[in-house]
């Protein structure tokens, strides 16, 4: 089994996520059992629970780093596992001592997207700090320049844990435009948040069942 | 630019940036540097001592560069990002253990020749000693990349850290001593060599396995 979840091999076009009588647990507690649903191109699936309820294991199993305790997931129509999708956690994997401009060049390295810093600037309002090392950022434009990962490499699936924390009004306007242009053009969302953030989701998880 | 080649920059900017790869070096040329003050002048005294110490302090500056190596990628998130990487685990690790080897390994290579002539090696012996140098920092290196990703979740880990990597230190630092002291030094340099290249092939691949664990 690889280490980012079972994928199916076999040939297909259409884009899909299928989990399975999904149970996770953590340090010996069940976090949910059983849990199954699906997801189509387009689809903005919205996960909802309290704090400590599960919503972050449950994105971090669907990225493969959390091994589940039974269940399945499937990601279909994907040729590339490892091209197959973003994650966008609570920490915002960046550098103190890195500028802006040297996080898009490196994850479009480790990535192999493309650094199209100017436009990945322009989208998230950046250019005028480009240069400016993070730990001189604000805690909502370090969360933009992590969202900027989406832009950097294209992934049909993106799993956002609280993607608008820190965000202000006009951040979380960018926000809903890249998640309504991801899902126009075929790909597929799920987003952890703790109140909605924006666009009417497709389909609502609540965590725990 | 490819995965390696970004994490092999990025690495390296970011410990010359912080000042971060200086205090090591500084280490260990203050460590080499004070023993013939401390010792005193006895040339024969110095030329049994040196080789050992040298090796002490080129050990333990590496061993102070490994905590923080993967425990900050866990901290900020940046391991779930080279997780995602379409490259493998093993190369980025091995990306980022080449960055430390060439910020820290590399200089302390350097270092050697000031800190072997302070305590009294034979010039015409300076080649071999930093040859040892530069291969046996390449084992620590390897060796230390599993540590560190071992105690990377670990609070205050250093401990923890030198318990695993110390032992596994043990060899280059007796072939490395053996070279410094002009001991069979063919033979003593092959095996070092032989560390190296296996704690180069090896560490990486550990490692990723280790972080993969540490991702949960």
């Amino acid at each position: 089994m690889s280490a980012r979840g079972p994928f199916q091999d076999k040939p297909q076009n259409k884009l899909g996520l299928r989990v399975e009588a999904l149970t996770l647990s953590r340090g010996g507690r069940v976090l949910f059992d059983n849990l199954s649903f699906a997801a189509a191109p387009g689809a903005y699936v919205e996960v909802q629970g309290a704090n400590g309820s599960g919503k972050t294991s449950l994105l971090r199993a669907l990225a493969g780093f959390l091994r589940p305790q039974s269940g399945e997931i499937v990601f279909e129509g994907v040729d590339e596992p490892a091209l197959a999708f973003h994650y966008i956690g609570h920490a915002n994997g960046l550098k103190r001592e890195a500028t802006a401009r040297e996080h898009l060049l490196y994850w479009a390295g480790l990535f192999s997207g493309s650094p199209s810093e100017d436009f990945v600037a322009q989208t998230l309002d950046l250019h005028r700090v480009l240069n400016t090392p993070v730990r001189a950022l604000s805690q909502g434009q370090a969360r933009r320049l992590a969202l900027a990962r989406l832009i950097v490499a294209p992934r049909s699936i993106w799993l956002l844990d609280e993607p608008a924390a820190a965000l202000d009004d006009a951040g979380k306007a960018v926000l809903n435009e890249l998640i309504a242009s991801h899902r126009a053009s075929g790909g597929i969302v799920v987003a952890a948040v703790h109140e909605p953030v924006g666009p009417t989701p497709t389909q609502t998880l609540r965590v725990p069942r | 630019m490819s995965a390696f080649a970004a994490t092999f920059r990025r690495e390296l900017q970011l410990m010359w940036s912080g000042g971060g790869a200086l205090a090591p070096i500084g280490y260990f040329l203050g460590a080499t540097m004070l023993v013939p003050l401390a010792m005193g002048p006895d040339r024969a005294l110095l030329e049994a001592a040196g080789p050992p110490l040298v090796w002490i302090a080129a050990a333990l500056s590496i061993l102070a560069t490994l905590e923080r190596l993967f425990q900050a990628d866990l901290e900020d998130g940046s391991l779930d990002q080279m997780l995602l990487s379409p490259a493998p685990l093993e190369l980025i690790t091995f990306a980022k253990g080449a960055a430390l080897w060439v910020a820290i390994g590399l200089p302390l290579t350097l270092a050697g020749a000031p800190a072997a002539i302070a305590l009294q090696a034979p010039v015409d012996r300076l080649p071999f000693i930093m040859t040892s140098l530069a291969l046996g920092t390449a084992a620590f290196v390897g060796v230390g990349l599993v540590g560190a990703a071992l105690t990377a979740s670990v609070k205050r880990g250093g401990v923890l850290l030198a318990l695993i990597v110390l032992p596994l230190f043990a060899p280059p630092i007796i072939f490395g001593a053996a070279v410094a002291s002009g001991e069979d030094v063919t033979a003593a340099l092959s095996i070092l060599a032989g560390c190296a290249l296996g704690a180069a092939a090896l560490g990486p691949i550990a490692a990723a396995a280790a972080l993969r664990l540490q991702a949960e």
